[in-house]
């Protein structure tokens, strides 16, 4: 058993888990943020992405123990306290960027982490740095489409609704 | 788009909110208190014989509360097949036993052979290894050919073959269609795979039984596209539990696209279990898991025959299938390669002769059952293929041989019991011709060779039968399920509504949805009526969303409902008013009588019916809430034109998706938004298909697919932006909202729209290649080049 310690959305917090529990885990099961999901067990999905000291990382990639200490992002902490989306999560709702919403949150983390380090990315840029996040409902358009206009760029020419 | 958010708006999603914040409730975010885990050891083979299972050492091992095997499940029913198929001699079809628990064999790799219930999944998966298992491998079936031959080795000990039926639809036309074909003056011939894919939606599943031993009550959360038939199905036929005893809930559900229809062994495990143990048990599938033991889509090898006449018209088609079913039939399999295929082969033409035969076959690999389309992608890709390719014989412009063909006149009775109740098929390829600028092919394909690039057209129409389904029919069919589905509309005082629906969303966007169809009715603000689903406990009897039904079949038991709560509410308001029922109308929430300046408000009448003191007592009961159950007269037929343009790398074979032209008729629709997200999705999946999909098994039966490093799903730069277009309307006529359904669409017209394509650039670039089989890797069009 490893005691950690580390900041989430914000809040410090710790617990005393098994050595190789991992991150996601962690968040899920210790800390019931449950918005940080599992959808595959060799690191492909990127349903699981939170930011760790500003990076995007896949919560299954690395052991709680590993993010003593860090400063972690989940999807709880994405709106405002009041409840207000945050740009990229109303550009996903108003262009329809999600629809079984299992990816969703490892999609908005991956967005964000993209703007951050790309503010006007191009289509082509948005597919490629998906390459690690897994969609199975919406064939990506929308999803690319909420990306661009949240990074504010025209995006009334991409196909009707 | 209409501005008050009824049908016809593009009205953003509610559900979004949860889902965009990490709110949402899906079932792994479910806990309940002082629940144990199970891992479930499963077979490495793919065939074998259980000599014995030493679960001593296991049971020993920290944390294990108890470990079960088939021994534990004697008097427990098996899995059920909910459809019998009769094959063509009036013979019901083989139907071995799917125990909950491998008995005696193992026949597919990833079958559960023991349980390990313990305080947390780590110690369960730990004890799992301690187990001790003593099987004698058998020489396993993999290929369908392989398993039909004489002395090959069988599936299931205990039948006569690995054949599980072998049906002619429709038999009395074997014999014209055969003559038909022998004396055409042209005969295309094409066989093609299609080949085995695994849905693979993002949420892995998940159960959780949970016994309340002081009521005798069970509950299940399950990842469940039908909870009411998961109640129906385990309740019944495995653990003999009646309905007032189980709940089943399947709350936020991350998509199913078929393969969460189905009811499995862990659904029945866990209820089980937490009964033997006395705790909640719960189990978390891992994506490898999933890949073993999801049921998984299409696997069919067919040999299509297409006959046809100077001019192009058709005279005839013969088709000849296997499909394979795995080792064990899963819920609805035998439906799938039989009334979901062989019905679909008119396809969009006035073919008047057809004859479809299909032999399913039992293998040792994971139950093959729905998945996105089930049977009608199937049906449209080899039908649309040999069209293909004989206008390419015929030299006859692919689209004109379609158009020559095409049904014009509605209603149409196909030679394979279906009848189009509306459609119209130049009208969506001549929206198609203009969108996807098909005059303009030339000079991009030139553009394209100035790359070095090999460009391709591809074009094909489709049709499918959804809102399933009559129930008396299929019922005749072999279905031991109805097809209705239930809704009640339930009004509270103050005039907001509650919807309990059967129809199951897990994507669709029901919250959002439905509540316009009820808004538009009463004429109150959408926001005022709220959807309840996935709870056995909260709706009546539902039977949940599958085959594009949920609008047709489940909105319009949602629309009866809201018709009688409104018939009612009229009568209410003609009290009040002292008005006669007949002269009472409703226009934007509020009752008018007609010809005067009286009105009475929703909320009044509303509020009457549950506060009767102006009342009429002695007529009425009070209250507003109403239940009804609809069940369709007929299937619905959406149909579409689909484009599609590819660049072939010649060095490397490489295909990619210039651009994609997706033109449907879905009749009226509600929420246009959700309708093209619903075709950007399955048309991510066709082309998935198409390129990059396939579920391999070697010839030991190992699954060589088993994770996302193995088995390619689409990511967003396999993909292009979509153009979708449902402008072209021809309303169900059978319906109450004149839908017709949408969510299959996308993934049955667009895998023939990208084969085609590959081969329009091969051909054009002078390779004599009439067909590859799916996917269409680098490597496969590679080696087609070079002949």
């Amino acid at each position: 058993m490893a005691e950690v310690s580390m900041t989430v959305n914000g809040t410090p917090v710790s617990g005393n888990v098994p050595d190789n529990t991992l991150l996601v885990d962690f968040l899920r099961e210790t800390l019931e943020l449950t918005g940080t999901h599992v959808g595959c067990d060799t690191s492909q999905c990127g349903a699981c992405v939170v930011h760790v000291n500003g990076r995007a990382v896949k919560a299954c990639t690395m052991f709680a123990v590993e993010a003593e200490g860090a400063e972690v992002a989940t999807i709880e902490g994405e709106a405002a306290p009041d409840g207000t989306l945050s740009a990229i999560q109303q550009a996903f709702q108003d262009h329809h960027g999600l629809q079984c919403g299992f990816c969703t949150p490892g999609m908005v983390m991956s967005a964000k982490a993209l703007l951050a380090e790309n503010p006007k990315p191009t289509e082509a840029e948005i597919r490629e740095y998906l390459e690690g996040n897994i969609c199975r409902c919406t064939g990506y358009h929308n999803i690319v489409k909420a990306i661009m206009a949240a990074s504010g760029q025209d995006v009334s020419k991409i196909a009707a609704e | 788009m209409p501005a008050d958010g009824g049908i016809g708006a593009s009205t953003k999603r509610r559900e979004d909110v949860r889902f965009l914040t990490g709110q949402g409730n899906y079932t792994d975010d479910i806990n309940i208190h002082n629940q144990a885990h199970v891992f479930f050891l499963r077979s490495d083979m793919a065939h074998g014989k259980i000599n014995g299972i030493d679960t001593a050492a296991a049971e020993k091992m920290p944390g294990v509360i108890r470990i079960f095997t088939s021994k534990d499940f004697e008097g427990v029913g098996g899995i059920p097949c909910g459809w019998q198929v009769t094959d063509r001699f009036g013979e019901p079809m083989q139907e071995p036993k799917h125990p909950v628990l491998a008995e005696g064999f193992v026949r597919h790799v990833g079958e559960p052979i023991a349980a390990v219930v313990a305080e947390t999944l780590q110690q369960a998966r730990d004890a799992a290894e301690a187990i001790e298992l003593d099987i004698e491998e058998l020489p396993p079936v993999v290929d369908m050919a392989a398993a039909l031959e004489e002395g090959a080795p069988k599936v299931h000990e205990d039948l006569s073959s690995n054949l599980c039926f072998d049906w002619g639809f429709v038999e009395e036309n074997r014999e014209a269609v055969d003559e038909a074909i022998r004396n055409a003056p042209h005969v295309t011939t094409l066989e093609l795979r299609n080949q085995r894919l695994v849905a693979n939606p993002m949420e892995p599943r998940v159960a959780i039984g949970v016994y309340d031993r002081a009521d005798d009550e069970h509950t299940l959360y399950t990842t469940s596209q039908n909870p009411h038939v998961i109640r129906l199905l385990m309740g019944a036929f495995v653990l003999g539990i009646p309905e007032h005893k189980l709940r089943v809930v399947s709350p936020d559900v991350g998509g199913g696209f078929g393969t969460k229809i189905f009811h499995y062994q862990e659904e029945a495990f866990c209820t089980f279990a937490a009964k033997a143990v006395n705790r909640p048990v719960k189990w978390r599938s891992s994506r490898s898991e999933a890949f073993m033991s999801d049921a998984q889509g299409r696997d069919h090898v067919t040999k299509i025959e297409l006959a046809l006449d100077e001019e192009g018209k058709f005279l005839a088609i013969r088709t000849n299938t296997l499909a394979n079913m795995g080792a064990y039939l899963s819920t609805f399999a035998p439906s799938v390669p039989t009334w979901l295929h062989g019905t679909l082969m008119a396809g969009n033409y006035t073919t008047p002769l057809i004859y479809v035969n299909v032999k399913a076959v039992f293998t040792n690999t994971v139950p093959v059952d729905a998945y996105r389309g089930a049977g009608r992608p199937e049906a449209t890709f080899q039908l649309e293929r040999v069209i293909d390719k004989a206008a390419r014989e015929l030299g006859i412009d692919p689209i004109e041989l379609r158009r020559r063909n095409f049904i014009t006149e509605f209603p149409y009775e196909t030679p394979v019991a279906l009848t189009y109740d509306t459609g119209d098929y130049h009208a969506t390829m001549d929206k198609l011709e203009e969108l996807a600028d098909l005059k303009g092919f030339e000079a991009r394909a030139a553009e394209s060779k100035k790359r070095g690039k090999l460009r391709g057209l591809g074009v094909n129409c489709y049709i499918e039968a959804c809102g399933i389904a009559p129930s008396n029919l299929v019922g005749q069919l072999g279905a031991r399920a109805g097809l209705y589905e239930s809704a009640t509309v339930r009004v509270n005082a103050t005039g907001s509504i509650t919807v309990m629906t059967g129809s199951h969303s897990h994507g669709q966007g029901h919250e959002t949805a439905f509540p316009q169809v009820i808004a538009d009715m009463i004429g109150i603000d959408p926001e005022q009526v709220e959807i309840v689903h996935g709870d056995t406990a909260k709706g009546p009897m539902g039977m949940g969303t599958y085959g594009s039904r949920s609008l047709a079949v489940g909105g319009s038991a949602m629309v009866r409902a809201a018709e009688k709560v409104i018939n009612k509410a009229r009568k209410i308001a003609a009290h009040l008013m002292e008005a006669s029922e007949a002269d009472i109308e409703l226009k934007d929430g509020r009752f008018t009588v007609k010809g005067t300046d009286k009105s009475v408000a929703w909320g009044d009448v509303t509020l009457a019916a549950y506060v009767p003191h102006n009342y009429p007592l002695e007529e009425l009961e009070p209250g507003l809430e109403e239940t009804a159950f609809y069940d369709p007269s007929n299937f619905t037929y959406p149909a579409g034109a689909y484009a599609c343009e590819v660049e072939v790398d010649p060095e490397t074979g490489k295909v990619d998706v210039c651009s994609f032209h997706a033109v449907d008729d879905f009749g009226n629709i509600v929420n246009p938004m959700i309708v093209s997200g619903q075709v950007h999705g399955g048309l991510g999946q066709g082309i998935g298909q198409a390129l990059l999909e396939n579920c391999v098994y070697d010839d030991d039966g190992q699954l060589l697919s088993a994770s996302y490093m193995d088995y390619a799903m689409p990511r967003a730069d396999d993909l292009p932006f979509y153009s979708v277009d449902h402008s072209c309307q021809t309303p169900c006529t059978h319906n109450p909202l004149g839908v017709k359904g949408c969510g299959e669409a996308g993934a049955i017209g667009s895998p023939p729209t990208i084969v085609n394509a590959v081969v329009d650039a091969l051909q054009r670039a002078g390779h004599d290649v009439t067909h590859i089989d799916m996917p269409l890797t680098p490597a496969r069009v590679w080696a087609a080049m070079q002949g």
